[in-house]
């Protein structure tokens, strides 16, 4: 196995994102004018493998193959319209400015870079602020019914992290219409033979011969069997390891396998300690829970969240003996309002969870766990009118009413932060490409824009900027290297080696026949890492996760229990390989957040705050991108840096109080 | 605030697309009212599983009535008995205590059973394939708000397009027809101006692709309707085979 490549974006050791020159307005056309291209008869003769057909994935796919590549593209799920990208919620930004509110690509830009607490890279976060307006033409052309007002223009919203309105949106429903857009660009080449889709299939390996990607082995899920495939590229996007923390608001198949296999082969993982904790979710509520369910940031533009100001109320409420409408105006604590007098309610996530948490941890929680806090609309009822709340929110309120049987336009909603997002991911150069050649990572598993922490309706901007207008350039640079190589054997030792990997791996799963299943451990991985790697840490306490994982670790390769046939559909092995990986990201994610020893984003360590309780960066000896490299089984990884040098904007403590 | 119920799952078990299926019967008691039925299925799942029996296949995958993925069909119902929701929606709130509950997987010519509840839903993605897009590549595109469109054109073509291709209308028809979900799709795109260029030609491939599935005829029941999680209207078959005729006119 090639662990260890040379490769153009590391020499040796050191770390280089191959940042174009020039000006930062200009790096990104500058790349376009000199980059390398392949010409239409060559495209035709290249294989490109996309793993993954979310937002990322399906964009990608389908414009690859427009250009004239041959495309192969595998799904989890039995359609590629049911990626979970589908599930986001709220909208996606774009600097249009149609608004006239004084935004643009700079603000744009400057705000995501602030928003992720100023530990992204400069380079990628303009590029994609530059590229979001052709975005929104490009999903309006495929006949994504954005909202629009009367006059028929599109509306936009506000969102956390910004003070003007400039999030598009679709109802609640923005994700779905955005990969129904994608998921038609890509049923379209699907149907004219240029993407071959395999549904139902999933990654387990990554092939690289001569230090390059050259396929994947892959499980058909329907019978079990064990194939292989050749590329001349791999890209994978294959999304985020929230599940890591068994409950999140991920679907139930999303997974970091894909993202293991490329760093056992060589891809850098970076920053996996920054975990987005989303603030407005359904609180937990019993222990046969399989997940959780967020409620849209949108809420908080006209939500306003709270908890009672004295004890008592408190824990009145939380006995059953008051109720929050019998709570006087002067005895609610609206403690957003409060700290973030210039923000208020639309705080960024990371700070609205962690003031939800400091709340709680104080005992002024409500619910029946007193972990909940209010989010209530009696104000915008009052001021708007019933319909208009309805008109806004009514799918949202539907949803929540369906699992709590509470009606949210009576009584406030309670909400609680969850885990939702990964920031951190495979470490990507200015290309896309991973530190193993030919290896693309796009969308949310890699690691590139967002930094510590992702701002509202961004996600869906990332993944569709490079989908549709960041690989399908930078991709070619690799390729046009690449037309000289025939399409190659999958009968080579490299293929033979990981197949015959991929294959003892589930034989020694199947051969365990423990007493757990697999479920039962993957919850215990799940509660060490909410209360040990969540939202609040500390080194002890990350000490001790680690210590735990490796429990989990032992007890999952000697207890676990798998029934039925290898060979076979089999939901319970496919658990039981996802969740082996989610121990190795469980553990990645504690020793970064152990390593890094300040508070950004949505990493918060106890020991570095301000006296305010806000988050305190530490810029003199943390301003890079950890890369962790594989090292071997049961072998510490290494820890390789990337340094984030700012050049063009000055960094400042965040500031959301005025 | 923590009520349980005691229940009888009658279950479809079938290992494959040719083998024979049956009912089979499972007790499952100390339901937690407040759970989903799809965490009641991971429930029983879990007691298989200890009992180191095969535990019940069925898709799901969001979990939170969006991906379409979930697909049962209870007490006679395309997921169940509440309305407006997917199956991973419903909550077992619905049931009462002791109550026998049935629960098959979609039934429907062109939808064969992988395993148990778990059906092969490709056709609907086929049918997308025939035509249910804009013929337009990345790049290259009018500015989003060169083309102003209506509210109201707007809103009706998001209600159509909130379709999560599920499966239940067709589940729900005794002929097994997709008209409701290629009507929905035909319908968002023919009202928006930048799929309306396309709307007559896109209206006979689909109509086409969606015969040659096997997928049955449209006499206007309106059980899709009635079943549909995201409630699409059946005005939008209207629609539908009025692009069909305008395409019938020009052959």
């Amino acid at each position: 196995m090639a662990n260890s490549q040379e490769s153009t974006a590391v020499e040796g050791n050191k770390i280089d994102a191959r940042i174009p020159e020039g000006p930062l307005a200009e790096k990104w056309s500058n790349y376009k004018a000199h980059q390398k291209l392949v010409n239409p008869a060559n495209k035709r003769r290249l294989d490109v493998i996309v793993v993954g057909t979310g937002l990322a994935g399906a964009s990608a796919a389908a414009s690859l193959a427009e250009l004239g590549f041959n495309v192969l593209n595998f799904c989890i799920q039995d359609s590629p319209r049911r990626a979970h990208s589908i599930a986001a919620q709220g909208g996606i930004n774009a600097a249009k400015n149609y608004q006239n509110d004084g935004d643009s690509v700079y603000r744009l830009f400057y705000d995501t870079i602030k928003g992720g607490d100023y530990r992204a890279r400069e380079a990628n976060v303009y590029r994609l602020a530059e590229v979001s307006n052709s975005i929104i033409d490009q999903c309006v052309a495929q006949g994504v019914p954005f909202a629009r007002e009367y006059g028929g223009l599109l509306d936009n919203r506000s969102f956390g992290g910004a003070q003007v309105s400039r999030t598009f949106y679709a109802k609640g429903q923005t994700g779905q219409q955005l990969l129904l857009g994608a998921y038609s660009a890509l049923s379209r080449q699907i149907g004219k033979g240029s993407v071959k889709l395999y549904s139902r299939y999933e990654m387990l390996d990554v092939v690289v011969i001569d230090g390059r990607a050259r396929g994947i082995i892959a499980r058909n899920l329907v019978s079990g069997k064990i194939e292989r495939f050749f590329a001349h590229a791999v890209v994978v996007g294959s999304g985020g390891y929230g599940n890591t923390f068994f409950l999140s608001t991920n679907a139930m198949a999303s997974n970091g396998s894909a993202a293991i296999q490329m760093y056992k082969k060589g891809a850098y993982f970076s920053n996996p300690a920054y975990a987005q904790i989303h603030p407005t979710c359904i609180p937990v509520h019993g222990e046969f829970q399989s997940k959780l369910t967020l409620m849209s940031e949108s809420l908080r533009n006209d939500g306003r969240i709270w908890t009672p100001k004295k004890k008592e109320d408190a824990e009145a409420i939380r006995a059953g003996k008051k109720k929050p409408t019998d709570l006087k105006e002067e005895d609610r604590d609206y403690y957003l309002e409060r700290r973030y007098p210039a923000f208020g309610n639309l705080v960024p996530r990371d700070v609205a969870s962690r003031a939800a948490k400091e709340r709680c941890d104080a005992g002024y929680g409500v619910g029946n766990t007193g972990l909940a806090v209010y989010l209530d609309f009696s104000d915008a009822i009052n001021r708007l009118g019933e319909d208009v709340v309805r008109a806004r929110y009514g799918n949202l309120f539907q949803m929540y009413e369906k699992i709590v049987d509470d009606n949210p336009y009576h009584t406030p909603m309670m909400i609680y932060p969850a885990i939702h997002y990964t920031m951190g991911g495979i470490w990507v150069d200015y290309e896309l490409q991973t530190s193993v050649k030919g290896l693309f990572c796009i969308g949310e598993a890699n690691f590139s824009d967002h930094g510590a922490n992702r701002l509202g309706a961004s996600a869906l901007m990332q993944g569709l900027a490079d989908g549709y207008f960041v690989l399908p350039y930078t991709i070619q640079n690799y390729l046009a290297d690449q037309i000289q190589v025939p399409r190659l054997s999958t009968e080579l030792p490299e293929f033979e080696e990981a197949e015959k990997a991929v294959n003892d791996k589930i034989k020694k799963l199947m051969s365990i026949q423990g007493k757990e299943s697999v479920d039962h451990i993957h919850r215990k991985l799940g509660l060490i890492m909410w209360d040990f790697v969540g939202m609040g840490r500390n080194k002890a306490g990350l000490e001790t996760a680690l210590a735990k994982i490796k429990e989990v670790r032992e007890e999952f390769w000697t207890n676990v229990y798998i029934p039925g046939k290898e060979v076979d559909l089999n939901n319970e092995l496919e658990k039981a390989l996802r969740l082996a990986d989610f121990i190795e990201i469980g553990e990645l994610m504690a020793r970064d957040a152990l390593m890094r020893e300040e508070s950004c984003g949505g990493h918060f360590r106890e020991e570095y705050q301000t006296p305010e309780g806000e988050a305190l960066r530490n810029d003199e000896d943390f301003s890079f991108a950890s890369c962790w490299k594989y090292a071997g089984e049961g072998k510490e990884p290494e820890l390789l840096k990337e340094a984030l040098d700012y050049e063009f904007i000055h960094r400042q403590q965040r500031n959301y109080k005025s | 605030m923590d009520k349980t119920i005691n229940v009888t799952l009658k279950i479809w078990r079938q290992a494959g697309p040719k083998d024979k299926g049956k009912f089979e019967t499972y007790k499952l008691d100390n339901v937690s009212t407040d759970s989903s039925f799809l965490e009641m299925m991971d429930v029983l799942n879990e007691q298989l599983v200890s009992e180191r029996k095969e535990p019940i296949a069925f898709d799901h995958d969001c979990r939170e009535g969006i991906c379409g993925m979930c697909s049962m069909y209870i007490n006679g119902h395309p997921h169940g008995p509440d309305g407006e929701i997917t199956t991973c929606q419903l909550h077992m709130r619905n049931f009462s205590d002791g109550q026998t509950i049935t629960v098959e997987p979609w039934r429907s010519a062109a939808f064969p059973i992988i395993r148990d509840l778990m059906v092969d839903r490709g056709a609907y993605d086929k049918i997308i394939q025939a035509g249910g897009y804009v013929s337009i590549n990345t790049g290259g595109v009018p500015d989003g708000n060169a083309i102003p469109i209506s509210k109201i054109q707007a809103d009706e073509a998001m209600d159509a397009a909130s379709c999560i291709g599920c499966g239940a209308c067709a589940a729900a028809c005794k002929n097994g027809s997709a008209m409701l979900f290629v009507a929905a799709k035909v319908s968002q795109l023919a009202l928006l101006p930048q799929g309306k260029v396309e709307a007559a030609s896109r209206a006979k491939a689909m109509v086409a692709k969606m015969d040659e599935l096997g997928f049955g005829n449209c006499t206007n029941t309106g059980a899709c309707e009635a079943e549909c999680p995201k409630n699409v209207s059946i005005s939008h078959i209207a629609r539908l085979n009025r692009e069909f005729l305008v395409a019938k006119f020009r052959d």
